[in-house]
């Protein structure tokens, strides 16, 4: 599995890369993959707060619909409307144009570095 | 542990994902389910559905049999033809759909979908008792390749000895493909033209590479079972467990046609049928245009606007690939379900609009 080394992630199969007290957040390749294409994502409104653990939003794929759990607590600063548009940037680049949102951050304490998530995804 | 088709290791090179489905490791989806979905619609795809479930009725009294046992009226399918019927139970609930080939005088097969193929075996053994036919579970004979789409003439003619010109939509005939010997019929659960090719597990994935390599230069594409559902909720074809159940009859299903009351044979399901036929029924299948892009799902609540009130369900939705916008089919109550009918569906908690529309939601153009 080619997994970038420089982001972290989570257990739910999300990735983010911070930059001091951002994080853009994404969905990894491997949930891309396991959710088929995706047709429909519904994000949280800037602004808003979210939770670690808590669902903040919707990724729909053709045969299935799946929640979008908020990796920490933070504030939602922006979304990426190219997404919302063209749902299939989630499969096609989920490191890259297919990124969620951007969230400000307070402590990425919890998060995985890629060779615990490599682990998790290998143990299935 | 689920059983695996003869061109289980096909799919795994070819890097398939597989899903569990009626004890079968099937596969779901090779790459992209809608560039498999718009390959059927636009030239062609290749599926292996060895999960169907073959039974023969054979024997002198094998119409008969089947006459009694099943709604349609088999004894009138004229030999290397197919019907769509169903099976029904005492109170005219569906037990299956099924397609039923004449292969000769006193040689049937019946073709029943894989989650209810032992239904149907016990059912037609019971039923067929006190005929002079045998009623043959044929189900791990045969595996089931299946090439559908505009193209799919074009990809099997220069591999088969068999007049494709000739062969008539459900249309039955023994042929050879890939030099193999097969029985090969004009059918398929996608609203294209297509083919369905019955072989010897043995010879299945021979077939299968000469197919592929016969349709490369004209796109065919290896294709899941997820754009098969697309596929057929397009064309607005019944999928058991979904639109059809022991809780609904034909008439509710809006395929009271499938139903031969004006057949002489006394048929398992006859009185309660005819009853029903007679009565409008309270709710019955529809389709649906939702507005927006969160698809209804099967199960999600359909409401009345005007009072809010519960009136029906919907049992498969998605977002059209080919139409480009949702749809969705759904059993509502009668007085709601006249085309442009204006609902509402519970979208997980948001109520969208939904407009009922004439099924099917694609034809192919002929």
């Amino acid at each position: 599995m080619n997994l970038p080394a420089d982001l972290l992630y989570t257990k739910d199969h999300e990735w983010l890369r911070v930059e001091g007290d951002t994080a853009t957040v994404g969905i990894t390749k491997y949930a891309a993959e396991a959710l088929g294409d995706v047709v429909y994502v519904d994000l949280p409104e800037a602004g808003s707060a979210v939770t670690a653990g808590e669902s903040c939003g919707e990724i729909e794929s053709t045969k299935s619909v799946s929640d979008l759990y908020a990796p920490t607590d933070g504030e939602v600063l922006e979304t990426n409307d190219a997404v919302v548009q063209n749902p299939s940037l989630v499969n096609s680049d989920p490191f890259g144009t297919g990124w969620l949102l951007r969230l400000r951050v307070t402590s990425t304490d919890e998060l995985l570095d890629v060779d615990e998530y490599a682990e998790l995804v290998e143990q299935g | 542990m689920s059983k695996l088709t003869a061109l289980h290791s096909v799919h795994e090179a070819a890097g398939a994902h597989f899903t569990d489905f009626a004890g079968w490791q099937m596969p779901l989806r090779y790459g992209s389910e809608l560039a498999e979905h718009h390959a059927v619609r636009t030239t062609a795809g290749l599926f292996d559905l060895s999960h169907m479930g073959e039974i023969e009725v054979v024997g002198q009294e094998a119409a008969a049999a089947l006459d009694h046992a099943l709604v349609g009226d088999i004894s009138a399918i004229a030999v290397a033809n197919a019907k769509y019927t169903m099976i029904c139970n005492e109170d005219g609930g569906i037990l299956d759909d099924l397609i039923v080939y004449r292969l000769a005088d006193e040689r049937y097969m019946v073709v029943a979908n894989a989650s209810n193929a032992g239904v149907v075996l016990a059912a037609l053994k019971q039923r067929a008792a006190r005929f002079d036919a045998e009623v043959e579970d044929r189900c791990d004979d045969w595996s089931l390749i299946a090439v559908q789409g505009p193209e799919s003439p074009a990809i099997l003619g220069g591999l088969t000895d068999a007049d494709l010109g000739a062969l008539r939509y459900y249309a039955i005939q023994e042929a050879t493909v890939a030099g193999r010997q097969v029985r090969l019929a004009r059918t398929g659960y996608t609203g294209e033209d297509g083919f369905e090719i019955f072989c010897e597990p043995a010879d299945a994935v021979a077939i299968w590479k000469g197919l592929s390599a016969a349709g490369a230069g004209h796109g065919l594409v290896p294709a899941g079972l997820a754009c098969r559902d697309s596929l057929r909720l397009e064309a607005a074809m019944p999928l058991y467990g979904n639109e059809l159940s022991a809780e609904l009859t034909p008439y509710e299903a809006g395929l009271g046609r499938v139903v031969r009351l004006d057949k002489a044979a006394d048929f398992v399901g006859r009185a309660a049928l005819e009853k029903c036929s007679q009565e409008e029924v309270s709710r019955v299948r529809v389709g649906l245009r939702p507005e927006g892009r969160r698809a209804p799902r099967s199960g999600y609540a359909v409401l009345d606007p005007s009072s809010g009130a519960h009136v029906g369900a919907v049992t498969s939705g998605a977002p059209s690939p080919t139409l480009g916008h949702l749809i969705a089919m759904a059993y509502v109550d009668t007085a709601l379900s006249a085309t442009g009918t204006r609902l509402l569906v519970d979208v997980r908690g948001t109520r969208i609009h939904a407009e009922v529309v004439a099924l099917p939601f694609y034809s192919r153009p002929r």
